[in-house]
């Protein structure tokens, strides 16, 4: 059934490492190692864990003579991204006409390029979406054989520096170049932790070289995506597919953060982007629902797809929970219509055909801890 | 411990008396990941073979756990409220779930011995 799965640069050295490897969009892909999920949370909150994320689609845009590739990348996205300064990076957003989200993706400038971070899942729809859009603006250079390495965790600086020194004064969300092993990388310091970290670009071939060099650091440990989804919970941010996708706005999401005060109305650049009528409207009015965080009383656990209801009534969706490792409790998170959205609202979590009591409450579940120089 | 008798399900089942103990094996274990909650039933609840008993929640997912024979529930591990790990460090000594009264000990003779487990096992690749 189906394509063969992908393998990434690292595949080899997960069989090594004894992890297990599930189908994972299109990729096979390690799910946990044998120390298991809880202990590979546990050991990222306190050290750092090096994750391979090389399924997701890197792609480079370079403007076309006379053109501006920031200018043109905004009209597919909310982010302020004419704004990037040469080693800034943002997070932000694929639209479509109704505002909905095609792909969720990280934008760094280098100053010469854009490099772009989509999801592996959407990688191919990413790139034809960029293909028919901007090809007029913008050479469009799929990268996706490269290698990419997320390393997070408060001891991923000092581990990281042993083999490249200038990483650990980089600021949150910006990029540089550096040799690692011989091989030139694309630092970023970001993830999807919540945690400090970096995200490491390499070339295919010095991939294996890269991740062994920093398994061999004593801080770190090889963390599976089971762990992932877990520290990315806690952290309250979203995943592609399950609590953002075409049908969910930035707006009812939570993430107007991440639309630039120029993109919004009244901005120099307002609108633009696919879907900005419906988008701006939702940042002036506000969106007919929320995403908000539910902690759940007890032990079990809602997990995507639980109803949300009030009074018996049905107000909402779980679209991600599950076990907070570092809390040692049940989280969860969902849309929930906006008139009952508020924080400290008593809801109830159907689990199972039974109401779980639980609270609207504030994320991240959590705290942040980016480093901000 | 020639009493333990094994299901589909990945469940075991000892019997002394007329009393069996139940719980997932080391298999099943394996594959949930960290159990986290273990929702158990109530003392006194009358169950059929088969029926969805119990639910196991690891890091991963929720699986149900089904009778393996008819009964009724005496008693539920309260110890795993604390120690869900206990699931996964001893699957069946201090990890077990629940512990059925049976109704019929006929229906032992359906399930698999620890043989007959261990190559149902092996053909699940």
């Amino acid at each position: 059934m189906g394509e063969p799965l992908k393998r990434t640069p690292l595949y080899d050295l997960h069989r090594d490492l004894g992890a297990r490897l599930v189908p994972f969009a299109g990729y096979e892909m390690p799910v946990q190692y044998p120390t298991g999920i809880l202990a590979e949370h546990a050991w990222t909150r306190s050290a750092a864990g090096l994750f391979d994320v090389s399924h997701m689609g890197q792609v480079r845009l370079t403007a076309k003579a006379g053109k501006n590739a920031a200018l043109a990348l905004e009209t597919l996205v909310p982010g302020d991204i004419a704004g990037l300064q040469p080693g800034q990076q943002r997070y932000t957003q694929f639209t479509n006409d109704a505002g909905g989200i095609l792909d969720d993706l990280m934008v760094t400038s280098t100053g010469d390029h854009l490099l772009l971070v989509i999801n592996a899942a959407c990688k191919d729809a990413d790139l034809a979406h960029l293909q028919k859009h901007l090809s007029a603006a913008c050479e469009i250079e799929p990268m996706f054989a490269r290698g990419l390495l997320a390393l997070q965790g408060p001891q991923a600086a000092t581990a990281l520096a042993r083999l490249a020194p200038a990483v650990a004064t980089m600021a949150f969300m910006t990029g540089a170049f550096f040799v690692i092993e011989g091989a030139e990388c694309y630092v970023t310091r970001s993830g999807y932790t919540g945690g400090d970290g970096y995200e490491i670009s390499t070339p295919a071939d010095a991939t294996a070289a890269i991740a062994k060099a920093l398994l061999a650091q004593p801080e770190v440990k090889p963390i599976g995506l089971g762990a992932r989804d877990s520290l990315r919970l806690e952290a309250g941010l979203c995943l592609y597919g399950h609590d953002i996708d075409t049908t969910t706005t930035p707006v009812e999401a939570g993430l107007v953060w991440s639309i630039g005060k120029d993109r919004r109305a009244g901005g120099a650049r307002a609108g633009g982007f696919p879907g900005a009528d419906v988008v701006l409207k939702q940042i002036a009015e506000g969106a007919p629902r929320r995403r908000v965080g539910l902690l759940p009383d007890g032990k079990a656990i809602a997990r995507e797809g639980a109803e949300i209801a009030l009074a018996g009534r049905t107000v909402g969706k779980v679209t991600s929970g599950g076990f907070a490792p570092t809390l040692g409790r049940a989280i969860a998170m969902g849309y929930v219509e906006r008139p009952h959205a508020a924080n400290g609202t008593a809801v109830d979590l159907v689990v199972r055909g039974k109401p779980v009591p639980a609270v609207i409450s504030p994320m991240p579940f959590v705290k942040h801890a980016y480093y901000r120089g | 411990m020639a009493d333990i008798k094994y299901t589909e399900e990945h469940e075991w089942i000892r019997v002394e008396g007329d009393v069996g103990t139940i719980g997932i094996t080391a298999y099943a274990q394996e594959q949930l990941g960290d159990v986290v909650f273990v929702d158990l039933p109530q003392a006194g609840r009358t169950v059929a073979k088969g029926e969805a008993c119990a639910v196991v929640e690891s890091v991963k997912a929720a699986s149900d756990i089904y009778a393996p024979v008819s009964g009724e529930i005496v008693e539920s591990n309260a110890a795993l409220a604390d120690a869900p790990g206990d699931v996964n460090v001893e699957p069946l000594g201090k990890g077990w779930f629940f512990k059925v009264k049976l109704a019929d000990k006929g229906e032992l003779a359906g399930l698999m011995d620890a043989a007959a487990y261990e190559a149902f096992v092996k053909s699940l690749g």
